[in-house]
């Protein structure tokens, strides 16, 4: 494969995809053969990207499929591409999910199909870039490009108040993403380029680095999405078609948390020190209290917006919490320190990708009621599991593995983040466990009146069970979140030197 | 041996999810045959466990997979095989394979009848996982497994609302003691790096030493936060008060798994845990005279809601309660084995008490009131002279199984000298006489007295089919004779001591097997030196004269003490202060959050607001709301490319 520039194929083959499908043309023989192109294009994609897992050295945190080419050579700024085992994840994660996201719209999406689809194959090329990007300004570009498909996904194909959404999306992600620039022009101007392992062993003041931590994390903090910077979520979601909330929860908001690990941790290891107790309040502020607002929810799109919400929470915990224990913080209450945030730090990662197959799982399982009564409130449903038993089946599944059951993906991220808080703190994984009940509170609770009970009324009465094409996408999913349950060992390979070699990192001081 | 251990879960999961996704295609009788095939390898591997254990094997404890490795940290999932595990899966299997069997006919007429046969293999294969397992990762699965199964099989009826309540109930009850269970083991993980049982155990006592602080001022033995986090994991599974309301609601399930479930197996593992535990819950103090109190009143105060009760099967679910806690008091009282030896008398007599009720209920036509039933002994005489062996062995009757377990269990309590034990000795002593009472009342209610039965009911009623009165006689050998064959050599024979540690100075059991001379010897002992045969007799003779000889007394006695039988019946408002209170005040605190905190605060002082600003400032947001975002899009995507070029080409 040397030789083979295997990251370029994947950002780009997508974007040429996307125009060929636009170019297609908007006929209706046109839309058909852009379906077909998007679905082949974005499944070569994923045939492409296996090749990255198989071909993968799990014993290196060196980044691995490099490309780099001179792009603006008056700025120093390279065409560079790469990744470890901290992106190689995210971009699986990515390749696995468009597929599936096109298969979800091929039937249902009337309204200007091969728009639709190109911009789902922008987006993909797009998100790609973002994990691979190995320059800053590179980096920046992809970040700002791939929110333009999103914001068209949600004010075209979106529901009707999908222009307040998209202002909302637009007025936070915009502002994050401003700040994020300045910080890295900061940082280009300090490194003499943009490439972002230089910027991890850039020496700074602390002073500089509060400033470049707060810039970043204004960025990130509103993708993840964290309290209080967390609203434009569940609007986002509910006005989004079900492909763009599939992408949204799986792909878009993981973009905040690589941001932590790619900049925030390594770029400014002492600030983020020194502020590491304000992200684990607010990580704990989103487990508990988005928890309870999830539970009030009446609207099933919101209800699962807001659970995202906080569970994400475990992964910016997981992400911060390695602070208290391995510099030996607060409060630290066991002995075997560096294991500890080893822990968190896989735990938060796992959480990641877990999230991305659950939560775009539940957020097709919405979607296919929605294709069938045009409702996403819960009021109108009660008793599904009568007339759809198959897909009962898999909602259920998915709804448990929402809620953090020990065999299911769900389980091992919050697991492994509850164990490792614990060497920080007991109060802190006493916190964090309360979603063990929360969580199940409202996801338990959604599935007892959406789909337990009796036949509510008589749309559900109407109700078709899954066909082969929905059947197909949810059961790929179901097997990824079981698999990853069962034995996440593969995952945790991947990424194990990644991390332990970004620990080590965060623990040199650059003062 | 490696693969036979495989087997034995593996079996019921395979059989499981072939009938689980090809339901349709094998068919009512392919489910079955499936699954008990299944279910019938785990049996007999078990049987052959069993023999190898007794054989003198040693202590096998070995990993199957590596879960995942992160820094030092090894997760393995993996097999502890000894004498405890051996009876442990003989004792499920055994009970899960009567209750297959006598699905086929309790289930006949159901439409989800493939669906249960693949929930109660499925169920199967997590017992299984979690009482074989060598470490906490698996036991954890294994513990929240079971609790799923048991969240699908109470709510099996979903159409019911009062399922579906139940079910979710019992999940979130029972997550409330997993919230603790997994507190305790990420305590013992934090303080021994390991979450493999032998390397935890092996730290136990220096734990003990260790201290943790809480609360600024207060230190706590490490030990001890951890066995009460890993207990309180047990009040929840284990239905221990006040964890233990959701007990009698998951009666709602079919009765098979009434027996299996809720009765022989999945709530005595929190019991099961506490003892395989015991090298830890040894030198914490504290948490042995936690479990003696919470048992021992868990034990007493359920007892007695089960003599009020009207519904067939909630009678049982308090009997299985008062017997739970009983349990948890042998645990208390450093009497593991004998904890463990009522877990399997108990799984044998109340899983054949149950199935013995839904005898009587599927020959009513799904009837649960007792008050609509009445003398049918004479038309159920396989059902009642199960249900009276089951009654004899539940309240100690001389002989029988549940004699020589409960008098061991008093007799260890008696002796036992942790703080608590004097409380919890009067209450299980005082326990017999009222199991005595509600169990002669259940017995002489039901198959007693004159006929209550509705008449569509009684022109159909006889006793069950074949698959219904097998298992039930299957079920009252070993109610019968298990105590006498086993409470020699598995009680003072020293069979737990390679999985059950006991300090030297805690070892009650030790102490009244000093004064053991063989079974028959031990009637003689119990009739000479404890009161509690004669409580037991009382209660009976209490019980003959209410409902036999003065049916008239219950009403005026219920008239009488009018206050306390309101509280009884409402079972000490717990389900009114969790519905009322705790729930209600959770969904205030729910809704007001979100409204006012979130789209009050944030959103619409903070976010709306300030887009407010930003339209009066620029009138950006009216040009989105004109319905040009794609311009607006399309315009930043042009400028940044505009950009681009120029710095790539420019200058």
């Amino acid at each position: 494969m040397s030789g083979f520039p295997i990251l370029s194929a994947l950002v780009w083959l997508p974007i040429l995809a996307g125009i060929a499908v636009l170019a297609l043309g908007s006929g209706e023989a046109g839309a058909r053969r852009g379906k077909l192109v998007s679905l082949v294009a974005s499944t070569v994609v994923f045939i492409l990207s296996l090749p990255l897992y198989f071909g993968f050295d799990v014993t290196t945190a060196e980044m691995q499929f490099v490309e780099r080419v001179s792009w603006i050579e008056r700025f120093n700024v390279y065409y560079h591409l790469g990744l470890d085992g901290i992106s190689l994840p995210l971009v699986l994660l990515t390749t696995l999910l468009t597929p599936l996201v096109v298969l979800a719209g091929w039937r249902v999406i009337q309204l200007r199909p091969a728009q639709y689809f190109a911009a789902f194959l922008f987006m993909e090329g797009l998100m790609i870039g973002v994990f691979a990007a190995l320059d800053g300004l590179l980096f920046y570009v992809f970040w700002e490009a791939m929110l333009v498909p999103m914001f068209i996904i949600i004010g075209v194909w979106g529901g009707e108040r999908r222009i307040y959404a998209t202002v909302k999306f637009f007025l936070f992600t915009f502002l994050g993403s401003v700040f994020m620039l300045v910080a890295l022009i900061y940082l280009y101007l300090q490194a003499g380029s943009y490439a972002i392992l230089a910027f991890h062993d850039l020496p700074l003041t602390m002073r500089e680095q509060q400033w470049i931590f707060v810039a970043f994390l204004l960025a990130f903090a509103v993708k993840v999405p964290m309290w209080p910077v967390h609203t434009w979520l569940p609007d986002a979601h509910v006005e989004a078609p079900t492909g763009g909330s599939v992408i949204l929860a799986a792909v878009l908001l993981k973009m905040g948390g690589y941001g932590f690990v790619r900049f925030s941790l390594p770029i400014t290891p002492d600030a983020s020190a020194a502020l590491a107790g304000v992200i684990i309040v607010l990580s704990l502020i989103a487990i508990i209290y988005i928890a309870f607002v999830a539970l009030a929810q009446e609207d099933m799109k919101k209800l699962i917006a807001y659970s995202s919400i906080a569970h994400m929470g475990f992964v910016t915990l997981g992400f911060f919490v390695i602070f208290q224990i391995a510099l030996g913080g607060a409060g630290g209450a066991g002995i075997f320190g560096g294991d500890g945030a080893m822990l968190a730090l896989q735990g938060g990662m796992v959480q990641m990708i877990s999230h991305g197959l659950i939560s775009g799982a539940l957020f097709l399982c919405v979607g296919v009621m929605y294709d069938r009564l045009h409702s996403r409130q819960i009021a109108d449903y009660g008793g599904v599991v009568n007339t759809m038993p198959r897909f009962a089946a898999l909602m259920v599944f998915f709804a448990l593995a929402n809620a953090g059951l020990p065999g299911t993906s769900g389980f091992v991220g919050e697991f492994l983040v509850i164990l490792g808080s614990f060497q920080a703190s007991f109060w802190l994984a006493f916190l964090a466990a309360t979603t063990l009940v929360f969580g199940a509170a409202y996801t338990l609770w959604l599935v007892k009146r959406v789909v337990f009970g009796d036949v509510a009324n008589e749309g559900v009465a109407s109700l078709k069970d899954v066909d082969s094409r929905e059947f197909f996408y949810l059961a790929v999913l179901a097997a990824g979140v079981l698999l990853l349950g069962v034995w996440p060992a593969p995952l945790l390979e991947v990424m194990e030197v990644t991390l332990a070699s970004l620990l080590e990192h965060v623990q040199q001081t650059k003062l | 041996m490696e693969s036979i251990y495989l087997s034995i879960i593996l079996a019921p999961l395979a059989a499981s999810v072939v009938v689980g996704l090809f339901g349709s295609r094998v068919g009512r009788a392919g489910a079955h045959w499936i699954t008990i095939v299944g279910v019938s390898i785990s049996f007999v591997l078990s049987l052959v466990v069993l023999a190898d254990v007794l054989g003198g094997a040693e202590v096998y404890s070995g990993a199957v997979y590596q879960w995942g490795q992160v820094g030092g940290l090894s997760l393995e999932i993996g097999f502890l095989i000894d004498h405890l595990t051996a009876l442990m899966i003989t004792v499920v299997s055994f009970v899960s394979l009567a209750v297959h069997i006598y699905t086929i006919g309790y289930m006949a007429d159901d439409d989800g009848y493939q669906r249960f046969f693949s929930y109660i293999s499925l169920f199967t294969f997590a017992m299984l996982t979690l009482v074989m397992s060598n470490n906490f990762l698996q036991l954890f699965f294994g513990w929240e497994a079971v609790g799923v199964v048991s969240y699908l099989l109470i709510g099996f009826w979903f159409k019911r609302e009062t399922a579906i309540f139940a079910n979710m109930k019992a999940f979130l009850v029972n997550r409330v003691g997993d919230f603790g269970f997994l507190l305790g083991i990420a305590t013992l993980l934090a303080f021994t790096g390991s979450l493999d049982y032998q390397t935890v155990f092996g730290a136990a006592e220096g734990l003990a030493d260790e201290r943790i602080s809480l609360f600024s001022g207060t230190e706590w033995s490490v030990l001890t936060v951890a066995c009460l986090g890993l207990f309180v994991g047990a009040m929840g599974k284990s239905a221990q008060m006040p964890l233990h309301v959701w007990l009698p609601d998951s009666m709602e399930g079919p009765t098979p798994i009434s027996a299996l479930i809720h009765a022989a197996t999945m709530v005595t593992a929190g019991i099961f845990m506490v003892a395989r535990m015991s090298p830890l819950f040894e030198y914490s103090q504290t948490a042995l005279s936690v479990m003696l109190v919470i048992g021992a009143t868990t034990a007493i105060f359920t007892g007695l809601l089960g003599i009020v009760q009207q519904d067939i099967k909630r009678i049982v679910a308090y009997s299985t309660l008062s017997q739970l806690g009983y349990m948890t008091v042998a645990l208390g009282a450093s009497a593991y084995a004998a904890g463990i030896f009522h877990l399997m008398t108990h799984a044998f007599f109340k899983a054949l008490l149950f199935l013995a009720a839904g005898s009587v209920i599927i020959a009513l036509h799904h009837e649960q009131d007792i008050r609509r039933m009445g003398g049918l002994r004479k038309y159920m005489p396989i059902t009642y002279w199960t249900s009276v062996i089951g009654t004899l062995a539940l309240i100690g009757f001389p002989g029988f199984s549940g004699f020589y377990s409960k008098d061991a269990l008093i007799e260890a309590v008696h002796l036992s000298t942790t703080p608590g034990a004097g409380y919890a000795y009067w209450c299980v002593l005082l326990g017999v006489f009222v199991t005595a009472l509600y169990s002669f009342r259940l017995l002489f209610v039901v198959f007693h007295g004159e006929e209550r039965i509705d008449h569509h009911a009684r022109e159909h009623l006889e006793e069950s089919p074949k698959v219904v009165t097998v298992p039930l006689i299957l079920l009252a050998i070993p109610s019968v004779v298990i105590g006498w064959i086993t409470i020699g050599p598995v009680l003072f024979g020293g069979f737990f001591d390679d999985s059950i540690f006991v300090l030297a100075q805690q070892d009650v059991v030790g102490l009244v097997g000093e004064e053991f001379h063989g079974a028959a010897a031990f009637i003689v002992h119990a009739a000479t030196h404890s009161v509690a045969l004669y409580l037991a007799a009382a209660g009976a003779l209490v019980a003959w004269f209410l409902y036999i000889r003065r049916p008239d007394l219950p009403g005026m006695l219920q008239a009488r003490l009018a206050v306390m039988h309101r509280v009884l019946d409402n079972k000490y408002y717990f389900d009114w202060f969790n519905e009322n209170v705790v729930a209600a005040a959770t969904r205030m605190l729910a809704g007001s959050l979100w409204r006012v905190a979130d789209a009050g605060v944030i959103d619409g002082v903070g976010i709306n607001g300030s887009a407010r600003g930003v339209r009066y400032l620029a009138g950006v947001v009216r040009n989105f709301q004109t319905g040009y975002l794609y311009h607006y899009a399309f315009a930043m995507i042009i400028g940044l490319t505009a950009f681009l070029v120029w710095l790539t080409f420019g200058g």
